[in-house]
């Protein structure tokens, strides 16, 4: 019984970075049809920035979580500039290939600049566990599923009662209807990016806490997918939802079926589970179903 | 010898089904196809082996082309496909004791069946959701090739012989440069033929817009599952030629990494493009090559240049891919014949 708490608590804290990733994907897939392969970069980016300021310049933790959140909106801003703008309404294989290559090519620079081993954030919480009647949570973890939760409300209250966040979801509703009640198109796609951008480095920081960071942590952007496939691409709680479902679902089967598959069913179930969803319910849980005319 | 025609002149059906139009072509194609043949007299084995996996990497990519470019499916598990390939022939040489004749059409055959498996749920699902499906497949089989130990060992990977005829080993750069130009060639042919029969303009059909490839009378189930067959049959075979070629796999030479090599291959080279497909494959397996003799000729003004090799592949492929889409985005292929185009009414041109 402790065994398996111990996993929902765990699935609990990764589901919940998770949740945060997928949203960031969500936003831009839902306001530009763009699917982003590039998340986990963003990701691996706003973890470096965050731990090169607080290990290599000695900044405060909570100051360096600030600044990482402006360079991670900046990066997202440029990226959308630069390299989405002019790609509006190509098809969606040279999209794909676009984030694809985008994604590559921020790995590039995070090898040049932080190279490839493993870095670990200096202690920023307190390293005793707490003791919740029987099941030890050390307090890293519940740091960081307080701050992601902290985020997802955010957002939510943003998209719900902000001018800025209205426009969003109008924009994403219907283009064309947005754009003639005067609300600029690009400003909502370079709003997305950079909201993507800042929630991934959030995430980033969140797991780096935990695990450490190196190059690797790109493999978060793949791990999005079966999130967002489950909860539905553009939903917003359904990334939450989706995510929180799918750090649960490959914690428990991490724990109770890797003795007999030697290991690494933590990877592939969620991958298993996206398979099942596509053949069941493409759409996913609260996708927008498309009907299509020729 | 004629001149290269200044447009299409064609007065017969027979003229414009010919692949090779006109004369000038025929006797260029002559002259490239010797160069081809008598490369191995005058080339060295890192130049031969570099061309071999250029080899291994057109028909993997054609492969890739017929799915992607021709039938509009998109893939991101090619990459796993040749794995399949490379894992299948391995296996019925090692253990069942195949000669590789025979290991080297099975494997195609197997992987066509695995691909077409994956390639069920293109039925239902298109687009995006096809590419994640596929990258789903990916993860899946990159995940049983490291797992299932008693079968491939793991990560340890299988020792694979070369090909035999007799006694004669083909383990030598030069002579699996020959095994490769037969199997490209062929290969080649068949999709440039492909292109111009009834799947060919089917697999078009479907990929301009499914829903009025149904209307005409396209059966997609069919279309799309032999688009997925010949794809993956083609990455069999791929992956059966690069098994015996490096004679030892393990499963990181089939990551997502690979998956993705190929479609910036197609992208580069021009999608549903058989030239294209050369132009890309080409390209992209050159490119680490290439960076690396810039690394090697600016090591003497940068001493430690060498440790950012591998970032900056990424990086320089990343970059690339990115122009290419931006600027390019038919393809090498496509401005290859916009220099054509120019030079034939040169210097009239307007």
């Amino acid at each position: 019984m402790i065994f398996f708490l111990q996993l929902m608590v765990t699935g609990f804290v990764v589901g919940s970075v998770y949740a945060l990733v997928a949203l960031g994907f969500v936003l831009i897939y839902k306001s530009s049809q763009v699917i982003n392969f590039a998340q986990g970069e963003l990701v691996l980016v706003g973890a470096f920035v965050c731990l090169s300021l607080t290990a290599s310049y000695k900044v405060p933790f909570l100051l360096a979580f600030l600044l990482t959140m402006v360079v991670a909106v900046l990066v997202g801003l440029l990226i959308e500039r630069f390299f989405l703008r002019p790609m509006i309404g190509e098809p969606v294989l040279s999209i794909i290939m676009l984030t694809i290559g985008l994604s590559s090519f921020l790995r590039g620079i995070v090898e040049i600049i932080w190279g490839t081993e493993t870095r670990v954030f200096p202690p920023v919480f307190p390293t005793n566990p707490i003791n919740f009647g029987g099941i030890v949570i050390s307090q890293v973890y519940m740091w960081s599923f307080i701050l992601a939760v902290l985020f997802l409300g955010i957002f939510t209250v943003f998209f719900k009662f902000t001018n800025e966040g209205i426009a969003m979801r109008a924009a994403a509703d219907d283009e064309d209807a947005a754009l003639s009640m005067g609300i600029s198109i690009k400003k909502i796609y370079g709003l997305a990016w950079a909201i993507a951008a800042l929630v991934a480095a959030v995430g980033g920081v969140v797991i780096g806490n935990i695990n450490g960071v190196n190059i690797s942590l790109s493999m978060m952007g793949l791990r999005v997918f079966p999130v967002v496939i489950l909860g539905g691409l553009d939903s917003i709680p359904g990334a939450i939802i989706g995510g929180l479902t799918i750090g649960i679902l490959e914690n428990l089967a991490g724990g109770y079926l890797d003795p007999f598959f030697g290991g690494g069913v933590k990877e592939i179930f969620p991958f298993v589970i996206l398979v099942l969803v596509l053949m069941i319910k493409p759409y996913g849980l609260f996708g927008l179903e498309r009907i299509e005319r020729v | 010898m004629s001149e290269l025609p200044a447009g299409v002149f064609n007065v017969s059906y027979k003229q414009d089904r010919e692949i090779f139009r006109t004369n000038f072509l025929r006797f260029w194609m002559i002259i490239f196809f010797v160069a081809v043949l008598t490369g191995p007299l005058y080339l060295n084995n890192y130049l031969l082996s570099l061309a071999n996996l250029t080899g291994i990497a057109i028909i993997g990519a054609m492969g890739l082309n017929i799915l992607t470019g021709l039938a509009g499916q998109i893939s991101l598990g090619h990459g796993a496909f040749i794995g399949v390939g490379a894992y299948a022939s391995a296996l019925l040489t090692t253990r069942l004791g195949f000669s590789f004749w025979v290991a080297l059409p099975l494997a195609g055959f197997i992987t066509a069946f695995v691909g077409m498996t994956f390639g069920v749920p293109s039925l239902r699902i298109k687009g995006l959701y096809l590419a994640i499906a596929t990258l789903a497949a990916q993860v899946i089989i990159e995940f049983t090739i490291v797992h299932w130990r008693s079968l491939t060992n793991g990560t340890s990977g299988i020792l694979v012989p070369s090909p035999k005829i007799g006694s004669f080993e083909f383990s030598s750069e030069k002579s699996f440069y020959y095994l490769i130009f037969v199997v490209l060639i062929l290969s080649v042919a068949y999709a440039r033929n492909l292109l111009r029969t009834r799947i060919g303009r089917a697999f078009i059909a479907i990929r301009d817009n499914d829903i009025a490839a149904e209307i005409l009378g396209v059966n997609l189930f069919k279309y799309k599952l032999l688009a997925f067959f010949i794809s993956s049959f083609y990455a069999g075979i791929a992956g059966s030629l690069w098994a015996h070629y490096i004679t030892i796999i393990t499963p990181e030479h089939f990551t997502i990494g690979v998956s993705i090599d190929y479609l910036a291959m197609i992208i580069i080279g021009g999608l549903g493009s058989v030239l294209g497909t050369i132009y890309g494959a080409i390209f992209i397996t050159l490119l680490p090559e290439l960076l690396r003799v810039l690394a090697g000729s600016l090591s003497g003004v940068y001493p430690n240049i060498g440790d950012f090799l591998g970032a900056s592949r990424e990086l320089v492929f990343g970059l690339i891919v990115i122009l290419f889409l931006i600027y390019e985005p038919d393809g090498l292929y496509h401005r290859w014949q916009m220099i054509k185009a120019y030079w034939k009414l040169w210097p009239f041109s307007y």
